[in-house]
């Protein structure tokens, strides 16, 4: 692997490998001098065709910690204005000798032609592009989960998979690069993942991915669920008429105070509340709901510096372009009954 | 005038014509002189096309010349030396130029450069809105009238979504037997859409350009032209559900054409996973069940003809995000093969049948009398003898066209154009272009004195 595209083409291995290094790196981070010399005289850039501090900043972090140097390229062009192309971009860091690419880009597809096209020989990591995926949002997700489901379980987390453990992922999947990212990585690592949300906020095409569909967020819930990851729902998409109003949609998918006392009254004491941020309070998520015991909102984002540091120390020290060992599942597995289903399943959600 | 080209007689030696029994055939003064086996050559050019197939001169109903406008793209020089080495002998440049072909005077502008260029007949589209902006008829009457004759109008790429307007149109080219050829794509719902709406585009994340969109277009203006009589034709069907409509609408008598490119018959929404913008196509690349159902209709006469809807683009418009690259791919040197790899290859149609739908079919919906005619004795001399055992790559960087944007490179395709004949004048040899036919133009016409 010398590039991370998607998840969908992340492999097991290479995935709990991604992780397991994180994990090392998380322990960089608790120490006094936060810094590893792995990457000194390396360059990663930074190539940002769409706003996004918080991505942004969670690489600089990871490379800077790794002891790269880093250059922010903020190239923002839309659809409307066009910017500098991607391949003069492109041609242009080629030329300032950058190892890695981090590329943000409202374009779906935009790295994998960055990668693909033999404009440049960097690495490229996708940190999210257009509606299509951002897989070390995914990674970092995933990471969360795995801690969470270590301790639960008081195994270590290292080398651990997600087997049997019930995700919910409510809100607009339709724009989302996170749901997508998240679908395939989840599955990959064995979760049950259950997509909730209006019809219209749904791709079609949706009932041939590999995960389980409702319109209805009571039931999922009543059916059992280990976290809850809400998506942020824009609200321009009501002016589009993929839901009639805020309110509306708050009172049918949203995270709200009753949703979130059901989960003691159903006895889901160690169900935990993600969100990729930024949220909006009140639409899809409460402030109590977000500012819960339950919520791993500023984990993720802790987390999300350490999966970043070993996607950038995995693909630039050529760890994951070597065969892997072949994974085995660990011993650490959760105990207890098989998870149950929901009521609404997939095959008809449009 | 005795070195003149046109003059010159050709003895075509044993073509399959249709790729039926061999024979030979005479071409002089612009005709097919004589046809049978053994024919005298006397002082006739001898063309030795053994293990050849004759067909009738293909006929684009759908080809982006992009002159005047956008010369950087393609020209009607370029682009009608590509269509005569696809084996055209006639292409219908559609109306999307700048200025827009709405006017008999870029009608008639379009219609002599395809005179000077000289290596197919050049048949203008007029639009059917002024500048394609779907508000207001454009003068229909007037470029029906004027030197480029023109029966197809469009405003291709562009529907012609009011229904007013499209009734209005339908109704109005009875006037002077023309035909509204509609590309059927409903605007709200396929505002920014990027591919074919499906489990490729859910996983990709791009736009979906949903089958609905075309289908309820269709479903409206056969509907249409079943009131009110008229003649419509449907550009680049690309979808199960578009051919069922079609179908249906011919089993009420309703007088519908339609046509299939070249690429809808064979590539489908997958190669979309590559992001690679060559794959980007309006209407998009449908699934595989499309693809099928699009050769069936071909086959059974629901689908009439193939329109390559060639699209060159210059390549700055496709070597950029998916999101911001130019709809169309070339098509004109490559439909004879792919039409002879998914057609005939599949048994689906045999040569005579290649010769209904890429001739004489689109030659009658266009009402181009000395195009699309039998192989026989008097007929004008527009023909193609094709190698179908031939192999080749394609390689876009060798065509003649100025567009590099073929999704079909790096392919090894079947059947080669080993001759165009145009007016019995040979505009490709040996696989080769050979001269344009320059007869017509208008320095032939000063030098011969004119009529």
């Amino acid at each position: 692997m010398r590039h991370l595209l998607s998840t969908q083409d992340l492999s097991l291995a290479n995935a709990i490998r991604i992780l397991d290094t994180a994990e090392e790196m998380a322990a960089v981070g608790e120490r006094e001098v936060k810094k590893l010399p792995a990457l000194r005289g390396r360059t990663v850039v930074n190539l940002f065709f769409e706003d996004s501090t918080r991505t942004r900043i969670s690489f600089e972090a990871a490379a800077k910690r790794l002891s790269a140097d880093v250059i922010n390229f903020s190239a923002k062009g839309s659809s409307v204005s066009k910017g500098e192309s991607l391949k003069d971009t492109a041609q242009t860091l080629e030329a300032m000798s950058a190892d890695a690419v981090v590329i943000r880009h409202w374009a779906s597809g935009a790295p994998q032609q960055l990668a693909t096209s033999g404009w440049i020989d960097a690495a490229v990591i996708n940190a999210g592009d257009g509606t299509h995926e951002h897989p070390t949002q995914a990674l970092l997700d995933a990471f969360t989960m795995r801690r969470h489901l270590a301790a639960l379980n008081g195994t270590d987390s290292v080398g651990s998979d997600l087997t049997g453990f019930r995700v919910a992922i409510a809100g607009d999947v339709l724009h989302s690069r996170v749901a997508r990212s998240n679908v395939w990585l989840l599955q990959t690592l064995g979760a049950e993942v259950t997509l909730v949300a209006p019809p219209t906020l749904l791709p079609v095409g949706v009932e041939h991915w590999p995960c389980k569909v409702s319109y209805d967020l009571d039931s999922v819930l009543e059916s059992g669920m280990d976290a809850i990851m809400v998506l942020r729902v824009q609200a321009e998409r009501m002016n589009a008429s993929f839901f009639p109003s805020t309110r509306e949609y708050s009172r049918r998918w949203g995270l709200d105070d009753a949703r979130l006392a059901r989960l003691d009254t159903l006895g889901m004491t160690d169900t935990i509340i993600m969100h990729p941020g930024p949220m909006n309070r009140g639409l899809e998520i409460s402030s109590s709901a977000a500012d819960s015991p339950r919520s791993t909102v500023l984990a993720q984002v802790r987390n999300g510096v350490s999966v970043r540091m070993a996607a950038l120390y995995l693909l630039l020290s050529g760890d994951l372009r070597d065969p892997v060992p072949v994974y085995s599942p660990a011993s650490a597995r959760r105990p207890g009954p098989a998870p149950r289903s929901t009521n609404e399943t997939g095959g008809n959600a449009r | 005038m005795t070195n003149d080209p046109t003059r010159g007689s050709f003895l075509i030696r044993g073509a399959a014509v249709l790729g039926k029994e061999r024979t030979d055939l005479l071409l002089q003064d612009g005709r097919i002189a004589d046809i049978g086996a053994g024919l005298d050559a006397g002082s006739a050019t001898v063309i030795d096309a053994d293990g050849l197939v004759a067909l009738p001169g293909m006929v684009d109903p759908h080809t982006h010349l992009r002159e005047p406008g956008r010369e950087d793209a393609e020209t009607v020089e370029t682009g009608s030396r590509a269509a005569a080495l696809g084996g055209y002998t006639a292409v219908h440049a559609m109306a999307n130029s700048s200025p827009v072909a709405d006017t008999a005077g870029v009608v008639e502008q379009v219609f002599s450069l395809g005179r000077e260029a000289g290596w197919v007949d050049v048949r203008p589209v007029g639009a059917v809105t002024v500048g394609l902006a779907g508000q207001q008829l454009a003068e229909l009457g007037a470029m029906a009238d004027s030197r480029a004759r023109v029966r197809i109008f469009s405003d291709d790429g562009i529907c012609v979504s009011d229904p007013v307007l499209m009734r209005r149109a339908l109704e109005y080219v009875k006037a002077f037997d023309g035909v509204i050829a509609q590309h059927a794509q409903e605007p709200r719902l396929t505002e920014g859409a990027q591919m074919n709406e499906g489990k490729v585009s859910a996983v990709l994340g791009l736009a979906g350009w949903p089958a609905v969109a075309e289908e309820s277009i269709i479903a409206r203006d056969v509907l249409l032209a079943q009131h009110v009589g008229s003649r419509l034709h449907i550009c680049h069907v690309s979808t199960a559900g578009s051919v069922e409509l079609i179908r249906w609408a011919k089993t009420r008598g309703i007088k519908v054409t339609a046509e299939v490119t070249p690429h809808h018959l064979w590539l489908t929404e997958e190669l979309v996973r590559s992001y690679n913008p060559v794959y980007k196509v309006n209407p998009p690349l449908r699934a595989e069940e499309d693809v099928l159902a699009l050769r069936a209709a071909l086959a059974d006469g629901t689908i009439d003809v193939i329109g390559t809807d060639h699209a060159p683009h210059p390549s700055e418009a496709k070597d950029c995000e998916w999101a911001q690259a130019a709809m169309g791919m070339t098509g004109l040197e490559t439909a004879l093969s792919v039409v002879q790899h998914t057609m005939i290859e599949s048994g689906l149609l045999d040569w005579e049948g290649f010769a209904r739908v890429t001739s004489a079919t689109p030659a009658r919906i266009g009402r181009l009398a000395d195009q699309g005619r039998p192989l026989h004795a008097g007929e004008p001399a527009n023909l193609v003898l094709v190698d179908p055992a031939a192999r080749w790559t394609v390689d876009p960087q060798a065509m003649a066209t100025k567009g590099r944007n073929s999704p079909f490179s790096g392919r090894e395709l079947p059947g080669a154009v080993i001759a165009t004949f145009f007016r019995g004048h040979p505009t490709v040899l040996d696989g080769k272009l050979n001269t344009p036919d320059r007869s017509r133009s208008t320095a032939a016409a000063a030098a011969g004195g004119g009529k």
